[in-house]
């Protein structure tokens, strides 16, 4: 096998049209391709489905108040009716990262949510807002967010309130890395493991079992990329709700 | 055996042994959609509300199984 029928081929950025300003490599690449075409569809989606604004809505414009009301039920089932303030952002995130993950099912393309460094992006930003909103919200009080409800009195508790603290805070730390890694690893897993499959498929007649298994995998990609985009934007309610309302 | 291949034996043997770390990750995703499943057998009507927990409970478990793919892909194309 060559280099590149690699199974890991298919998440090479390729520059497109390279650019460098001042040292700096800023190169129209595929995946700044994919990122524009998934926000063309995510403005086509929306902006033609509510075209008409029918108070009865019809088949295209019911599925976009759908996805709509999905979100804002998410949000203030898992956040509260304050966490409704903060809709937009949440919908503009989940509605992105499932336009990119559902694009990249469409064969030959590229999954921009495949890379860390992407959804990496998405989620320290998420982190660096929830963190922000929280010290907003509570002041300097934000902080006994750390600190865990109930532990016994004493010396000893007071050893163990210390340790729970590290704890507590390492836990919030590592809450980025977490979002970020979980969605880019479930992409990059499932496009491998389809690439390698249907590296299996050219064998022979044999091979119409590992086409079986594509062809019911693909379905679960597709699944999987609609949960994942759930996943983020359900996890991203949950952090707001921390900073919010605390314990 | 050279030692250029002595290591790539190693590199490819770590990043085989990593996968044992999607044992665990697959006992955790069956134990939450069985205790999952349990309850909505026990009340339908809590079905929404189990289902969200359950997707979330799988999101953390499953993100633990993750790590041992991030682990292998570091063996096998960052570590010289």
């Amino acid at each position: 096998m060559s280099a590149n029928h690699s199974p890991l081929a298919q998440f090479d950025v390729k520059k497109l049209v390279p650019i460098e300003v001042a040292g700096y490599d800023l190169s129209f690449t595929n995946a700044s391709m994919f990122m524009v075409i998934a926000v063309l569809c995510v403005s086509l989606f929306m902006s033609l489905g509510m075209r008409q604004r029918a108070l009865v809505p019809g088949r295209f414009q019911s599925m976009v108040e759908m996805v709509y009301s999905f979100i804002a039920n998410m949000i203030s089932e898992n956040a509260g009716k304050e966490g409704l303030k903060f809709f937009p952002i949440i919908f503009s995130l989940f509605i992105f990262v499932l336009f990119c993950n559902l694009l990249g099912m469409v064969p030959y393309s590229f999954t921009v949510t495949s890379h860390i460094i992407v959804t990496f992006a998405f989620a320290a930003f998420v982190f660096v807002g929830v963190t922000c909103v929280g010290f907003w919200k509570h002041g300097l009080h934000f902080l006994h967010f750390f600190v865990p409800q109930g532990l016994p009195g004493g010396i000893g508790g007071l050893v163990l309130k210390v340790f729970m603290v590290i704890i507590e805070f390492f836990s919030y730390l590592a809450r980025p890395v977490s979002l970020s890694i979980r969605l880019a690893a479930n992409m990059m897993a499932g496009h491998t493991l389809m690439k390698i499959m249907a590296s299996f498929v050219g064998v022979g007649l044999v091979g119409v079992f590992p086409f079986a298994f594509l062809l019911i995998f693909t379905g679960f990609e597709i699944f999987v990329a609609c949960l994942q985009a759930y996943i983020f934007a359900l996890l991203c309610s949950v952090y707001l709700n921390d900073a919010l309302h605390m314990h | 055996m050279d030692a250029e291949s002595l290591k790539l034996f190693g590199k490819y043997l770590g990043a085989g042994i990593t996968t044992i770390g999607m044992l665990g990750a697959a006992i955790g995703v069956g134990l939450i959609f069985s205790a999952a499943l349990n309850g909505i057998a026990r009340n339908p009507g809590a079905e929404g509300k189990i289902k969200g927990f359950a997707l979330l409970g799988m999101a953390l478990a499953e993100f633990m199984g993750l790590l041992a793919f991030v682990i292998a892909i570091l063996i096998l194309y960052v570590v010289n």
